[in-house]
């Protein structure tokens, strides 16, 4: 299972070093923010809407608010009073405030809400909140829910389509018209989401002084989610101020979506006067907090007879649930770069209808709708095997980008910095025995067993450029003179040394367990030739202090990318400095000095050498002794930036993220013929992140996001009725894996350092949860295929294999 | 009887008082009157296990206790585990492991496997996933936990 | 998710307890283990005025072997019953049912008298106690009620226990030495209430199959007593074939529910299969086999 990696490496880069950040989370002394001390805090409840679909037609809260401990209760009339809708990322007219106005549109909307003592008075007071609703029917399946007679949940957008883009690349028609065999499959992608173990949790604070708003949540931002509250809640930037605290327990996307529930702590801190603390409950997460979109797709896909593709057609309904919440649609247009995959075809039909459904609300979710585009793309390849009698192996061989063309443009604007496929996914065969273990399926066949092999290959994106989502607006629309067009992905770091010599790096990132302060320690460590122990990492957010863009905070894999570079950079800046300085105190050119270990020295290696902690004292102590126009202090600030991200073209295409890594992963599984229980027998996955700067927490972060794509495969979603109620809406329904679903991985890595990073580092925090998916529909199918049953709705539980293999079995009879 | 009471217990093995509310989560009480900020809430119905403590010794929800209930008890939170400056084996398997990322159920883990060791000081594979399928976890896919706990488990028997 | 207010005792003896439910009316609710309680509590899904906590009672916590029968204090922990020698070594299906009752810090707390009072029927003792044909004793102002299950499993996490009644003692009677056993579930992962499980005790004499039980969970609004499929094994013995054919009866004689886990033909279709798996694993084990 070991790592056997290293790409660029140094002493201390390429080592799997353990976290700095561990002993104050194994001991109960982590800081979360339901931990930290307030005074005269009060607490929210939120009143819920127990309806999918209802008009609202007044509220009652003259009990609640005389009820013991209350000092305020917020409606929708405050929040149209006192907040402007959310912005929202599609020209459809969708408000969307932070509490239901005229209707609610999914249970579990926020209609109320209480400020109490504690929480157990503020949910006494929700109790005796009358509201008089108006029902209406539901609509909860995206198809249905564009039919002309469907219920509309928006009357000013007319019907429930929030966005509609046809976009083609090449020439689709003539691949359909040349091909020699055409595949067609409809599938669909369940709603689920990855339920971190700390829920969302915010306390607001108004300070009627200076004006100032504060607020604590764990929020990975500030990421537009800082502009878009306080635009919501007509609030001067520098009079919102967001704080992170230290420790976030989990995200994996699903805190982005945190920023309705900010604003509404804010209204409630402001009209009430007082401090205000809501920590979500489990009841309300899964309810209500966010979840990637369920998705039905019709996927065509044209090839040769020896099997390589000439282009694809997809047709995508994503719904995203009662309104559109940024930074959706984000569902569809996400993967826009990498939508051919790891494949050279270059002709692509695709037509994306946003739906919005009495649902709860979408957003990112662990490898942010790349589970969706891989599932489908890689069932397609089986399928196009299956009909050609091929090897899926070889399916695949056969339209892999070559290793030459790096840097690769996709026909959908994509620029893939560097890779080389066909050696990672050879590296996955052979580490799984592939040829061995299609033997043994034949012997296991022979004996009647339901023996299944899966392969899945994936584009695995980093660092979203914040272009990517203006794809939603069509290029019309983004031709408009008053159009502000979006671009770019940064991220700063902050490097210095103290008076004595030791040195503070500063984060504009929210980690949330990816162990960014180990990490940076690290590479600073490298760049200063120091130990790590030496380097204290800051990683808290606070945006009145920190540097930070538009795009700053942890999520889309962005840290290993971008982080890693910026604080790269930041420390050969300091570097820089240093050298120059010490070249100035012994009066000689800089070029002839060298940095190593800790030291600046005569590249001869004769003469004294200045340590760090003898500059930093000169520096801070002796201004004078700096040379002529070196400014004093020693630190550097850098901000990394992509030159590659650019705002979509005229025929909508963009480079969607900033690097691009590979994935390709071997399953081997067997189906109980009785029970449709799937004993996953082998799973394997290659990753190519290229360099690895911590490989323990780069397996980490592999081993996690695999478990979150098996969710999805075979375990979570949020169930709905026709009426639009959550049938999953506890832990006992809502199935997270435990230590005993979870397969045994082994993990194996490429390394094709990035030519766009610092250190040639990639992302790698949402890996194979958007593979996982694919490889399980793969290789359960593959088991099942002398049934004839094929995988092409998630996810496969018991009872609904069970379904699929008894129909089969009858069909056979 | 609905009203506040004084409850004596012990916790992390220092005499502590409290005055509750009977109605009153244990996990509340740990968390808001004694400061213990360790013990983490995650779900308040027992399943995902990231408030497990040890009462009386043997792990339990915390959020299915009444605070009232652990009156007389002897309670162990993560805090109390390393004695004196010194991680408990099961903390520095943890670390040596990476069985943590974001940490928010390490505690009600190293609870939970503290409790199972006992029972069973050299276990296999299995039971060890099954012991922590009581906690969930997002992070990690529990693969340096059970690393950690196979390695702590004889530590632990030789400790003995 | 807080608990709504109640008034709360802790009484230290039965008497107390009746006294103090016999006040509420049937507004008040008994708190063992709390392991299903309390998240009723926590979702406000159940509002009783008033508590009765009986974990202080410590005389409803032993287990005793009697004149041939198991008797456990209905609070006796299904840790304590995981752990204990004597019920390992004459009710071993009891033990082998108790490692499936949820996770160990839910076994902590959770009491085998609050399971069977709870009465899910997809839980593992109410089967276990069906098929030991054991009894339960109901304490109220009226003395005891001894019950057999069919007297106290009702419906859906119902029972005919009074609302001024107490579940004081589980009694099972312990099999003869040499009978065959096995518990044997599906769930969707470990832990989990079952969407199927199957209890099995075969009582032989000599090579004969003198008595079989056969009991389903998760199948029906109580665990299901199925006999026409006990009698096939009575009659043909321990074959593969009369266990293939009581297995295919077990399925007809089931009434399950279709849920968001399973539908009702899949639940049927494992009741076959898991009444099969646990049948081979109960023969197995006659006269000390494994």
């Amino acid at each position: 299972m070991g790592t056997v990696v290293v790409g660029t490496s140094g002493r201390w880069v390429g080592r799997p070093l353990k976290r700095v950040e561990d002993p104050r989370l194994l001991t109960g002394t982590g800081t979360f923010v339901d931990d930290l001390p307030f005074q005269n805090v009060h607490h929210a409840g939120i009143l819920r809407s127990p309806h999918a679909h209802a008009r609202i037609l007044g509220i009652d809260a003259s009990a609640a608010l005389k009820a013991l401990g209350v000092v305020g209760v917020i409606t929708g009339a405050d929040a149209e009073a006192l907040t402007r809708p959310f912005s929202v990322g599609v020209s459809a007219p969708i408000k969307y405030y932070c509490l239901a106005v005229d209707k609610a549109r999914f249970v579990g909307e926020p209609v109320a809400l209480v400020v109490a003592r504690n929480r157990y008075l503020a949910e006494d007071a929700l109790d005796l909140i009358r509201v008089q609703y108006e029902p209406l029917p539901a609509v909860v399946d995206p198809e249905r829910a564009l039919e002309p007679d469907a219920p509309v949940l928006h009357e000013a957008v007319g019907s429930n389509l929030a966005c509609h883009r046809r976009l083609v690349y090449g020439d689709p028609e003539r691949a359909f018209k040349e091909a020699e065999v055409v595949i067609r499959e409809r599938f669909r992608f369940p709603k689920f989401g990855s339920t971190p173990i700390e829920t969302y949790g915010v306390v607001a604070r108004h300070d009627p002084v200076s004006g100032v708003l504060t607020v604590w949540s764990n929020f990975m931002g500030p990421f537009i989610m800082h502009p878009l509250v306080a635009r919501a809640l007509g609030l001067p930037e520098n009079r919102l101020r967001f704080i992170i605290p230290p420790d976030i327990g989990g995200s994996f996307g699903i805190k982005t979506s945190i920023f309705p529930y900010i604003a509404l702590i804010c209204l409630a801190a402001m009209k009430t006067g007082v401090p205000v603390k809501w920590i979500e409950d489990r009841r309300e997460h899964l309810l209500a907090s966010s979840s990637g979109t369920d998705r039905v797709t019709y996927r065509e896909l044209a090839a040769r007879k020896d099997g390589t593709i000439l282009g694809m057609r997809y047709r995508w309904y994503d719904n995203v649930g009662g309104y559109v919440r940024s930074p959706e649609p984000g569902c569809t247009f996400r993967p826009i770069g990498n939508w051919v995959g790891p494949y050279r075809f270059q002709d692509l039909d695709v037509e994306a209808s946003v739906v919005m459904t009495n649902k709860s609300l979408t957003g990112p979710n662990r490898g942010y709708a790349c589970g969706h585009l891989y599932f489908e793309t890689e069932r397609m390849m089986d399928l196009l095997a299956e009909r050609l009698g091929l090897d899926p192996a070889e399916v695949r061989r056969r339209n892999f980008i070559p290793p030459h063309e790096f840097p690769y443009r996709t026909p959908t604007g994509g620029l893939y910095d560097s890779g080389d496929y066909p050696a990672a996914f050879e590296k996955a065969l052979t580490l799984a025995r592939y040829d061995e273990l299609r033997r043994e399926q034949a012997r296991a066949r022979a004996e009647g067993r339901l023996f299944g092999i899966g392969l899945a290959v994936a584009v695995d994106p980093s660092v979203s450029n914040m272009g990517y989502d203006t794809v939603a607006l069509d290029p019309q629309f983004r031709s408009k003179p008053e159009y502000l067009p979006k671009s770019g992905a940064t991220e700063s770091a902050t490097v210095k040394v103290d008076p004595l010599g030791k040195v503070i790096a500063i984060l504009g990132t929210a980690p949330q367990g990816q162990g960014h302060q180990t990490i940076v320690a690290q590479i600073v460590a490298d760049e200063l030739g120091i130990s790590p122990d030496d380097v204290t990492v800051v990683d808290e957010m606070d945006t009145f202090t920190r540097i930070w863009g538009i795009s700053s905070g942890t999520y889309s894999s962005r840290f290993g990318s971008v982080g890693s570079s910026a604080v790269a950079l930041a420390a050969r800046k300091l570097k820089a400095r240093l050298i120059a300085y010490a070249a100035h105190l012994m009066d000689l050119p800089a070029e002839t000095f060298v940095f190593r270990d800790g030291q600046v020295s005569p590249a001869s290696g004769k003469g004294p050498s200045y340590s760090i902690k003898d500059l930093a004292g000169r520096a801070h102590w002796h201004t004078e002794s700096l040379p002529e126009g070196m400014e004093p202090g020693l630190q550097a600030t850098a901000v990394f930036g992509f030159p590659q991200a650019n705002a979509p073209d005229l025929q909508d295409r963009v480079n969607s993220s900033n690097t691009y890594g590979f994935i390709a992963e071997v399953m081997a599984v067997e189906v109980d013929p009785d029970t449709a229980a799937i004993r996953i027998l082998r799973y394997v996955t290659v990753h190519d992140a290229g360099t690895i700067i911590n490989p323990m927490i780069a397996e980490g972060q592999i081993y996690g996001g695999a478990l979150h794509g098996l969710g999805g495969a075979l375990y979570e979603e949020l169930m709905y009725d026709e009426e639009g109620q959550l049938l999953t809406g506890t832990f006992m329904d809502y199935l997270v894996p435990t230590a005993s679903e979870a397969p045994t991985i082994e993990i194996a890595h490429v390394v094709s350092p990035s030519p766009f990073t610092t250190l040639g580092a990639k992302g790698l925090g949402e890996s194979s949860s958007m593979t996982v998916p694919a490889v399980v529909a793969n290789a359960v199918s593959d088991a099942l295929a002398p049934l004839g049953v094929r995988i092409n709705e998630l996810p496969v539980t018991p009872t609904r294999l069970w379904a699929l293999m008894e129909n089969a079995r009858g069909a056979k009879r | 009887m609905a009203g506040p009471r004084t409850i004596h217990l012990t916790v992390n093995g220092a005499p502590r008082e409290g005055w509750v509310e009977p109605r009153k989560l244990l996990v509340d009480f740990i968390r808001e009157d004694l400061g213990l900020t360790g013990t983490h809430v995650g779900c308040e119905h027992g399943i995902c296990g990231a408030c497990t403590v040890l009462v009386n010794g043997e792990a339990a929800r915390s959020c299915l206790m009444l605070a009232v209930q652990a009156a007389g008890a002897e309670v162990l939170t993560v805090e109390g585990l390393a004695r004196d400056g010194t991680l408990h084996p099961l903390q520095e398997a943890f670390w040596e492991h990476h069985g943590l990322q974001c940490g928010f159920c390490t505690p009600g883990m190293l609870l939970t496997a503290c409790d199972f060791l006992k029972d069973n000081p050299s276990p296999t594979e299995a039971e060890i996933r099954e012991a922590l399928s009581a906690v969930l976890c997002r992070c990690t896919g529990y693969q340096g936990i059970i690393k950690a706990v196979q390695a702590a488990a004889p530590k632990l028997r030789d400790a003995r | 998710m807080k608990p709504a207010p109640f008034e709360y005792h802790v009484p230290t003896t039965v008497e107390e307890a009746l006294a103090h439910l016999r006040h509420y009316g049937g507004e008040a609710k008994v708190l063992a283990g709390g392991q299903s309680l309390m998240p009723l509590l926590n979702f406000r899904l159940s509002r009783p005025a008033a508590l009765v906590d009986i974990n202080r009672i410590g005389a409803l916590s032993y287990i005793e072997e009697e004149n041939g029968t198991l008797r456990l204090g209905a609070l006796t922990r299904q840790r304590a019953i995981e752990r204990s020698d004597v019920v390992r070594s004459r009710l071993p299906l009891l033990t082998e049912a108790t490692a499936l009752v949820g996770h160990l810090p839910i076994r902590t707390r959770g009491t085998i008298g609050g399971s069977l009072a709870h009465a899910d029927p997809s839980a593992e003792y109410p089967a276990v106690l069906t098929a030991l044909e054991g009894q339960v004793v109901a304490r109220g102002a009226g003395g005891e009620r001894i019950l057999r299950p069919e007297e106290f499993f009702r419906t859906y996490l119902t029972t005919t226990l009074g609302p001024d009644e107490i579940l004081t003692e589980v009694r099972l009677p312990i099999p003869p030495p040499g009978s065959g056993w096995a518990f044997e579930e599906f769930s969707r992962r470990h832990g989990d209430f079952a969407l199927v499980g199957i209890a099995v005790l075969l009582l032989v004499e000599g090579t004969r199959c003198a008595k079989a039980r056969l009991v389903a969970a998760g199948a029906g609004p109580v665990p299901a007593r199925l006999r026409g499929a006990e009698e096939i094994l009575e009659r043909d013995g321990l074959t593969e074939q009369s266990f293939e054919a009581a297995a295919a009866r077990a399925a007809e004689l089931v009434e399950p529910d279709s849920d968001i886990h399973a539908s009702a033909a899949f639940r049927r279709h494992l009741t076959r299969v898991f009444t099969l798996r646990a049948l081979r694993k109960a023969a197995r084990r006659i006269h000390g086999g494994h």
